[in-house]
């Protein structure tokens, strides 16, 4: 117990977005109500969002901006470490994936939107119960 | 011409805008700008599955920039007859498709379009793309699309269909995003060649690993490879019939065609059948999806339902055909993606044409229907036939692969099942024929001479649906060339 | 073995394909429409006639279609045994087609262009199965036959036949498929190949145990040959309009079978393998026990359509019999009963029919004293009886007297007994009609007023005097069909 503490402490990064899916997940399972589905499925997204992020970052490092690249004359002779300056791509790709997210989102609520104005409910069960009604 | 790969994605995106703004205009002409954009797509198609075949593999850099930076467009055999497919079959569905949107989806035809274009594109991108991340992107455009569309059906069910799906969906395309970044996390790449070349050094990574069963998952959920199916079926049913006919044969195919795609390129079939063992899992999953989705199709009493559960038990046979471990199970599940991309299609023409008619389809609905529309039953029968697996339509041929890579594998629960379920297959098809053939229509259009009057679907619809219905047959019959000259070189 | 490169089988094949949709376009000019059958039938005929010298010569004909694996393709091989189904199937076609008018017509039945079309399909397929070269073409061939037939049977499209129909489905659909299919996929699976050879295609890839299983798959699997207990589909398709009884399921459709199982026999085990393994007393037990029960059950039928259909399945296993005793006599025997059977029962169908069109009659104890009425009938029921029991002067004897030579000839002398007892039973449930319908008493009128006769119509009266003559004729000149056969099993 004591040899994994130290293991899990340095990849907090993984548990924290572990947990925040599976909080996501089963809200999208068990919650009835479809605006917490859709919440759950929020924080889902958000979760992997967060591992991407995570995984550009280094220690020490700083935003991947080079001063006086362009036309400076020290640019040359400068030379440019990668471990200074954390990983632009992973965080680039999640503006991509930021995006998706809003459309799914969007869709969605129209969706639940929708629903309300047919059965006036966006409890799954009574959902349900309507449907098999008519 | 050298640009033709970029086109294929590229103009019915556009199309898709074209239409979207010429509605603001006038209604009508969207319509047009939709079939144009779709026939530009198929010659495109065309034209590059000729010059792969040809010449070999293309690799288009978009914009010009250089792999593994810039986003890359690989089309070798594989893509390029996944691409045709799919361009295919949209555009003869659209053609298909004027009578029914105006019937359905009269009030937001111009809307249909678009999403329809957009769709496409989606589909068409996921295939040719050559980089991992672009493809999660391409494919969560064919889930919105697809979610908007089966919102556009039923008006009572398909908002509940749709959510439904938007959440599996959603949770699928997470996984398979999830698996991507644990590839990053290792090779720090995304275009799909670069990372295998990586990856072929790193086989014993847990992290690999990890993003290989994730990435899998994702494809698998999206696929609806049973118990993940359980979103398909009402997102089918519901939704407009124009679109269940070109969702039904595609968007599962499509996902096959990624799952293929990570397998032989990214991952590598030396590694996922050699370092890992799952294929015997896997096998199995697949045996219990076909057997589940025909039983489970033999308790549906509205037709269209019953044929989503096929699309179920056929993902099976593709899944069970891609990881049989050997060239022949391969060969039949590449086969079976054009194959079945054909007959599902042809079937769903012909339901089309039914609900053009009839408006609902449970199976009592259908009573009389070979006397009433000899055509369209012509080509369902036909498609049918392809599904149980009589020769010469091409449906037995792909099984005929499955088979031999299933008893090469040794894998006799699969064999087993591909035969129980063509047993099944046949007695639900021949369940709806006895309702079409014995019982006389509902509502007397018999004239005095007890002769049914013959009321058919639009020639248009009519056509695409023979057309489609032929093909099946000499598909099958020039299974051996296709095998040949695109699958076999493929694979080597 | 010299081959010989032609289309003429692929063309024999599709004369009566092609005449489908001339025959549904002159679907309101019934006149129009038979001559159109005869015009197909005849250069059908003669198509295949034409092969005839060449193949008398001891050459064969060939044609490949289409490669689908090495090994398996979809190709033609015209040989003496094919030659020899060929010709019996296709002349009966057009003596059957002369009777379906008078039989069709005579009763008034509906949907007479949708018989007419799927008859074509039917006789197309047949000749397609006849005249292949490999297990493959057979087996599509086989199931194309079995899906045409299945509109024929349930022609009436009422509660009976519906039943009768799924009964016929399931047996012939289900061992196709559940049986056939695996153990052909088997074979290719082990050979690389499906090609008939008169040595057999096994090497020694095969154990005993092995063998004897996929052996007995394939015989009950081809269950159009009726081996019990795959038989109940047979006496459940009588439903059918009689021409339909009459070529297919006396001739066409179960000859199929029985063809399909010779050819097994002979091309795909190989007389050799099946000597080693002591295979052939296998089959002949199965065969023998089918033999009798069937002329047993036969006995007890009062319908008489139903009593014929459990002769043919009793006279089906004669040939399967004599393949079985692997002997230069019993082949000879064996096959040859494929075309003197053939013109024996049909007769005895052919006169079923007229007497349920003159009469409306169906069951024997209705018949006492029918013969007076319709002696060109019941004496034609008489040659038929005389053929199908093997007494002279008819065609049948030739196979019989055959048969039991082969016996003496493998040393099998208990299953001599067997042929013989059979015989007693044939002579039993066949002589009583003829000898009640001349001499028996009357029910319905009274035996002081002189007998008018009264047979069915001229299309009813001539076809089944025909055959009857032919059966007499193949007991004189049985050479052309014993040359073929010599030719085809290059027996000396």
């Amino acid at each position: 117990m004591t040899d994994s503490l130290p293991y899990i402490v340095a990849k907090y990064n993984y548990w924290l977005y572990v947990i925040l899916m599976m909080i996501g997940l089963y809200a999208m399972i068990a919650k009835n109500n479809l605006i917490k589905k859709l919440v759950g499925m929020n924080i889902f997204q958000t979760a992997i969002i967060l591992f991407y992020v995570s995984i550009g970052y280094k220690t020490d490092a700083t935003i991947p901006i080079i001063q006086n690249a362009h036309g400076g004359h020290d640019a040359h002779a400068a030379v440019i470490h990668a471990a200074d300056y954390i990983n632009p791509l992973p965080h680039v790709l999640m503006l991509t994936a930021i995006v998706v997210s809003v459309a799914t989102f969007g869709v969605a609520m129209a969706l639940a939107v929708r629903i309300y104005q047919r059965y006036q409910t966006l409890e799954e069960d009574e959902l349900r119960m309507r449907i098999s009604e008519e | 011409m050298d640009n033709y790969p970029a086109l294929i994605v590229v103009t019915p995106l556009l199309a898709a805008l074209l239409a979207g703004l010429a509605a603001w205009i006038e209604d009508r002409l969207s319509y047009p700008i939709a079939l144009m954009g779709l026939a530009l797509s198929t010659f495109f198609a065309f034209k590059v599955l000729m010059q792969v075949i040809g010449s070999g593999t293309i690799h288009y850099r978009m914009a010009g920039w250089a792999p593994p930076m810039g986003i890359e467009y690989t089309i070798d055999l594989l893509n390029a007859l996944v691409l045709l497919l799919v361009s295919g079959i949209a555009f003869l569905n659209l053609i298909a498709s004027y009578p029914s949107v105006n019937q359905e989806t009269n009030d937001r035809a111009a809307s249909f379009y678009t999403i329809y274009l957009l769709f496409v594109t989606g589909l068409l991108g996921v295939t040719a793309t050559g980089d991992l991340f672009n493809l999660y992107v391409l494919i969560e455009i064919t889930s919105l699309t697809s979610y908007a569309m089966v919102a556009l059906g039923d008006r009572d069910r398909g908002p509940i269909a749709s959510l439904n799906y938007v959440f599996i969906g959603v949770i699928g395309a997470s996984f398979y995003l999830l698996g991507v970044g644990y590839l990053y996390l290792k090779t720090g790449s995304l275009n799909m060649a670069d990372v295998a070349h990586i990856l072929s050094g790193i086989q014993g990574s847990s992290t690999v690993l990890v993003g290989f069963i994730l990435c899998m998952l994702g494809i698998w959920i999206k696929m609806a490879l049973f118990p993940m199916h359980v979103w398909l079926p009402n997102a089918y049913t519901y939704s407009p019939v124009a679109f269940s006919r070109v969702v039904a044969p595609l968007m599962t195919k499509v996902m096959v065609y990624v799952m293929i795609r990570l397998m032989v390129t990214v991952f590598g079939l030396d590694y996922i059948f050699n370092t890992l063992h799952l294929a015997d899992a896997a096998v199995w999953l697949a045996t219990i999806a076909i057997l589940a989705g025909g039983v489970m199709a033999l308790a549906q009493k509205n037709l269209k339902k019953m044929l989503t559960y096929i699309i179920v038990c056929e993902i099976g046979y593709m899944v069970g055909g891609a990881w049989m471990g050997n060239q022949l199970g391969m060969t039949g599940a590449i086969l079976h993606i054009v194959n079945d991309a054909l007959m599902t299609f042809a079937l769903f023409l012909a339901v089309g044409n039914m609900v053009y008619k009839l408006k609902t389809i449970d199976l009592p609905d259908l009573k009389g229907l070979f006397g009433k529309m000899p055509w369209t039953m012509a080509g369902f029968v036909l498609a049918a036939l392809s599904i149980i697996g009589v020769p010469p339509t091409c449906g037995f041929f792909s099984k005929w692969y499955l088979l031999l890579g299933a008893l090469e594998a040794g894998a006799y629960h699969f064999a087993a099942a591909l035969i129980i379920s063509s047993l099944i297959c046949a007695i639900l098809f021949f369940k709806v024929f006895e309702i079409c053939f014995f019982e006389s229509l509902a509502g007397g259009h018999e004239t005095a001479h007890g002769v049914v009057e013959i009321e058919e679907a639009p020639v248009s619809m009519l056509i695409v649906s023979g057309l489609v219905s032929l093909s099946i047959i000499v598909v099958g019959l020039y299974s051996g060339t296709i095998v040949n000259s695109i699958i076999l070189p493929f694979l080597k | 073995m010299e081959t010989i490169v032609s289309v003429k089988p692929l063309l024999a094949v599709l004369v009566t394909l092609f005449v489908i949709p001339v025959l549904v376009s002159s679907s309101g000019k019934p006149n129009a429409r038979e001559s159109w059958i005869f015009i197909a039938g005849t250069i059908k005929l003669v198509l295949i006639l034409s092969m005839l010298p060449v193949i008398l010569e001891g050459k064969q004909i060939v044609l490949t279609l289409f490669e689908i694996a090495p090994g398996a393709s979809i190709a033609f091989r015209v040989d003496g045994l094919g030659m020899l189904f060929a010709i019996v199937a296709a002349s009966l076609y057009i003596v059957t087609s002369i009777y379906s008018i008078g039989y069709m017509r005579g009763l008034n039945e509906h949907g007479q262009t949708r018989f007419v079309s799927f008859f074509a399909l039917a006789i197309s397929a047949t000749i397609g199965a006849a005249f292949s070269a490999n297990l493959l073409t057979l087996y599509l061939f086989y199931e194309i036959l079995s899906l045409a037939t299945y509109p024929l049977v349930t022609h009436h499209q009422d509660a009976t036949s519906k039943i009768s129909g799924r009964r016929y489905l399931i047996f012939i659909l289900g061992t196709s498929i559940g049986l056939v299919l695996p153990a052909m996929i088997y074979c290719y699976h082990v050979t690389g190949t499906l090609e008939f050879t008169t040595a057999g295609i096994f090497a020694d890839q095969l154990s005993k145990p092995g063998a004897t299983v996929l052996l007995l798959m394939f015989v009950f699997g081809f269950a159009k040959a009726g081996i019990m207990p795959f038989h109940t589909w047979l006496p459940a398709a009588m439903v059918a309009p009689t021409p339909v009884s009459a070529l297919l399921h006396a001739v066409a459709v179960v000859k199929v079978g029985v063809f399909s199982i010779v050819r097994v026999l002979t091309g795909i085990f190989g007389v050799q393998l099946l000597g080693d393994f002591n295979l052939g007393v296998v089959v002949m037990t199965i065969a023998s026990v089918t033999i009798l029960l069937a002329s047993c059950i036969a006995l007890s039928q009062d319908e008489l359509k139903r009593r014929l259909a459990y002769s043919t399945i009793s006279q089906l296993s004669y040939i399967i019999f004599g393949v079985a005793l692997l002997s230069p006599q019993g082949l000879l025997g064996g096959v040859i009963h494929i075309a003197m059977h053939a013109f024996g029962k049909i007769t005895l169908f052919f006169c079923a029919g007229a007497i349920f069109v003159a009469t409306g009659k169906k069951y024997i104890s209705q018949m006492s004293g029918l013969g007076r009425r319709m002696p060109f009938t019941f004496a034609a029921f008489f040659i038929g009886a005389l053929g199908v029991i093997g007494l002279p002067p008819t065609g049948g004897f030739y196979s019989k007297w055959n048969l039991i030579l082969g016996t003496l000839e493998a040393q099998q002398t208990l299953f001599m007994l067997v042929l013989l007892v059979s015989s007693f039973l044939n002579a039993f449930y066949f002589l009583p009609i003829v000898y009640k319908g001349f001499f028996g008493k009357s029910p319905d009128e009274d035996d002081t007023t002189p007998v008018k006769i009264k047979e069915a119509n001229l299309c009813c009266v001539i076809p089944l005097m025909i055959t009857a003559v032919i059966s007499i004729g193949l007991f004189f000149y049985p050479t052309i069909f014993v040359n073929l056969i010599k030719v085809g099993l290059a027996i000396k």
